[in-house]
């Protein structure tokens, strides 16, 4: 991160948690560029966080007001706060476990009201902090720590889920794609309405190093190579299609 | 902790109101602002009552997905700055624990009403219970404090949730009414005031939100959008909020504090009310709706000249051990008669030198005068 954004930074933090490799401390900086780049006040930001790595991204770092609440339930904190106060800018960053398995139902009745919370899931694809579980976002066959011989379930089409449930802003980037991702936190700042952005992260740690990706280089360059925009698609086969990850807006 | 006398919402006056319906306008009348809840026989009409009052005088009403998200929600407003509650029974008291251990630990003022039914489970949905006693202090893990506080009539649904607000944004702990279905579907009158006393949380721009110097002390609570620049954080903190999760000293020091600025007050929260205990030398300890029965069981047995008497405990947690501790040494025997196996008679006992005898009901109905009365003949 450079200087000119340090003052996006609590005083008192020294350094990041995250390990070498690890996409959240990219989203960290992200995140605040896109900040930066609307002007927007701190003093009137909320970000509230589950429990996991990615909860860590906002929790204490980012020098607004920031709420870490419990494995899950950071949607439904962010609820309450935002209806009882509706100036605050409310931004929920968390995880893939957390907002969308044991946080799942939150996730979907908020982006059925509509409500207007600007929620980032850091998603690599993993159960990160506690040792890399398989989560409802791993890839078919994929391994972890409780699916050695690889995981035998599809995982969630995140963006769809909520589209469907009825977010009115939805995207996907990678954050490979730093400048189309500054774009899209920009414009789900300043979307009226439920807006999620699903952020691939990657996890050498938990997740490359059980799927032949374990120096972080390699999971960048895998991620940068999969990662598409819809346009791109026509023209591919089948078979190339089935390792690509569609990335771009949605819904806008 | 300064307090203001504030005019109440609702007209000054006698009403016929249902014990959930006198719990709603308490609650209003407190100062509450949003209200999360979920449905759950037999506390509904209460938040069905929130719905449209606080659409009335300007609040924030939201039916969540379930009752982990309602007292999330709640949370999440209190630290927006409202005065917020939910209300729930056995089930969705279940549900809201870890939640409730959250803003123990993050010392964040909140009221939750338990209308409770007969359980284990969704036991009997529609009967009366008592069997959430126990869970309202120990539902969530780890060492900490709630305040607990038991009605036994529509008006004390009225006066108790007012007081479950002061209390909670003085002691900035969740506090809950422990009311059971008896209460909550009585209907009779209560008198609404003109005025009443309300606290509000203490605020002091640039001081430790999470730490006090007295080691039993309530540090000052801003709301977000405040420029306070908060962490809030359910992780070990530090007085600024800071994650301190491998600190020995920093974790003792928070347990212990939100621990000691209860224990430590004590005096001032618990409320216990005497009933004809003078010369008594037999002693019924009860609270809820069961104490409604006890007096009347007193008065008729002080009629047929037994030296009988009554405590009722208008607060359960903390539990009031010096007001039982002491009725232990005047009488010779007591009973706590109550609509669970004798949830309250094992904490009786850990004060009192006395036999203490234990009536238990978990019948899903209300404990009747005649059972009370073979009860106490046979002791
Ligand atoms: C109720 C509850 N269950 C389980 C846990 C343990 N837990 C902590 S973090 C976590 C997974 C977090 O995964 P994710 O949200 O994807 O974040 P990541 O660490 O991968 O960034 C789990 C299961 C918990 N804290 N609370
Ligand atoms: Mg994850």
């Amino acid at each position: 991160m450079t200087r000119a954004l340090e003052k996006y930074i609590r005083p008192g933090v020294k350094s990041t948690p995250f390990c070498p490799g690890c996409g959240h401390g990219i989203l960290m900086g992200l995140i605040l560029r896109a900040i930066d780049d609307l002007k927007m006040e701190m003093k009137k930001m909320l970000f509230v966080s589950g429990i996991g790595c990615a909860a860590w991204i906002p929790s204490p770092h980012y020098n607004g007001d920031t709420l870490h609440t419990l494995h899950g339930r950071a949607i439904a904190f962010a609820t309450g706060a935002k209806l009882y106060n509706p100036d605050l800018c409310v931004m929920v960053v968390s995880g893939d476990g957390d907002l969308s398995s044991i946080g799942g139902n939150h996730l979907i009745h908020a982006a059925r009201r509509n409500i207007d919370l600007k929620v980032i899931c850091a998603n690599n694809m993993i159960y990160g902090m506690t040792g890399g579980q398989v989560a409802s976002t791993t890839p078919k066959g994929s391994r972890t720590s409780t699916t050695g011989e690889g995981n035998p379930y599809r995982p969630f089409d995140l963006c769809k889920l909520v589209e469907g449930a009825g977010a009115t802003y939805v995207a996907r980037f990678s954050v490979t794609q730093p400048i189309l991702l500054i774009q899209s936190i920009k414009k789900a700042i300043l979307h009226k309405g439920f807006s999620f952005i699903d952020v691939l992260s990657p996890c050498p740690t938990q997740y490359g190093r059980r799927n032949r990706l374990d120096r972080p280089d390699e999971m960048m360059k895998d991620l940068i190579r999969r990662c598409i925009l819809e346009e791109e698609i026509e023209g591919l086969t089948e078979e190339e299609r089935a390792e690509k990850i569609i990335t771009g807006e949605f819904l806008s | 902790m300064p307090s203001k006398w504030v005019k109440t919402p609702f007209p000054k006056g006698r009403y016929y109101f249902s014990g959930n319906e006198a719990a709603a306008e308490g609650a209003i009348a407190a100062g509450c602002r949003f209200y999360a809840g979920y449905p759950i026989t037999p506390s509904s009409e209460l938040m069905e009552r929130m719905a449209v009052r606080l659409q009335e005088v300007g609040g924030v009403f939201i039916q969540m997905e379930d009752e982990i998200a309602s007292i999330s929600a709640v949370i999440g407003a209190s630290w927006a700055g409202a005065k917020a509650m939910t209300a729930t029974s056995g089930p969705g008291f279940s549900l809201m624990q870890e939640s409730i251990g959250y803003a123990a630990f993050t010392e964040t003022p909140c009221v939750i009403i338990d209308v409770q039914r007969a359980g284990p489970c969704t036991g009997q949905a529609t009967k009366v219970g008592s069997g959430d006693i126990m869970q309202a202090k120990w539902g969530s893990h780890g060492d900490y404090q709630v305040i607990a506080l038991s009605p036994w009539s529509s008006q004390e649904m009225y006066d108790l949730t007012l007081r479950a607000f002061n209390l909670s944004e003085t002691y900035r702990v969740p506090t809950m009414v422990m009311a059971d279905e008896a209460i909550g579907h009585l209907r009779e009158t209560i008198q609404i005031p003109s005025r009443v006393e309300i606290f509000d949380r203490m605020k002091r721009k640039g001081r430790a939100p999470f730490d006090s110097e007295e080691e039993d002390g309530v540090p000052p609570m801003p709301s977000f959008g405040e420029g306070e620049r908060l962490a809030v954080t359910g992780s070990t903190h530090d007085g600024f909020g800071f994650r301190k999760t491998d600190d020995p000293q920093v974790h003792a020091r928070l347990v212990s504090r939100i621990n000691k600025k209860i224990l430590n007050h004590r005096r001032t929260i618990i409320e216990t009310e005497d009933y004809l205990i003078e010369d008594a030398e037999i002693a019924l300890i009860t609270y809820g709706f069961t104490a409604r029965t006890s007096l009347y069981v007193v008065k008729r047995l002080r009629k047929e000249d037994w030296k009988i008497g009554m405590l009722r405990l208008k607060t359960l947690w903390p539990f009031p051990d010096e007001a039982v501790a002491q009725l232990g040494k005047r009488v010779r025997k007591i009973l706590v008669p109550e609509m669970n196996l004798g949830q309250v008679a094992g904490e009786v006992r850990k004060y009192v030198p006395c036999d203490v005898h234990s009536l238990t009901q978990t019948n899903g109905e209300v404990i009747r005068p005649d059972v009370l009365i073979e009860t106490l003949r046979r002791m």
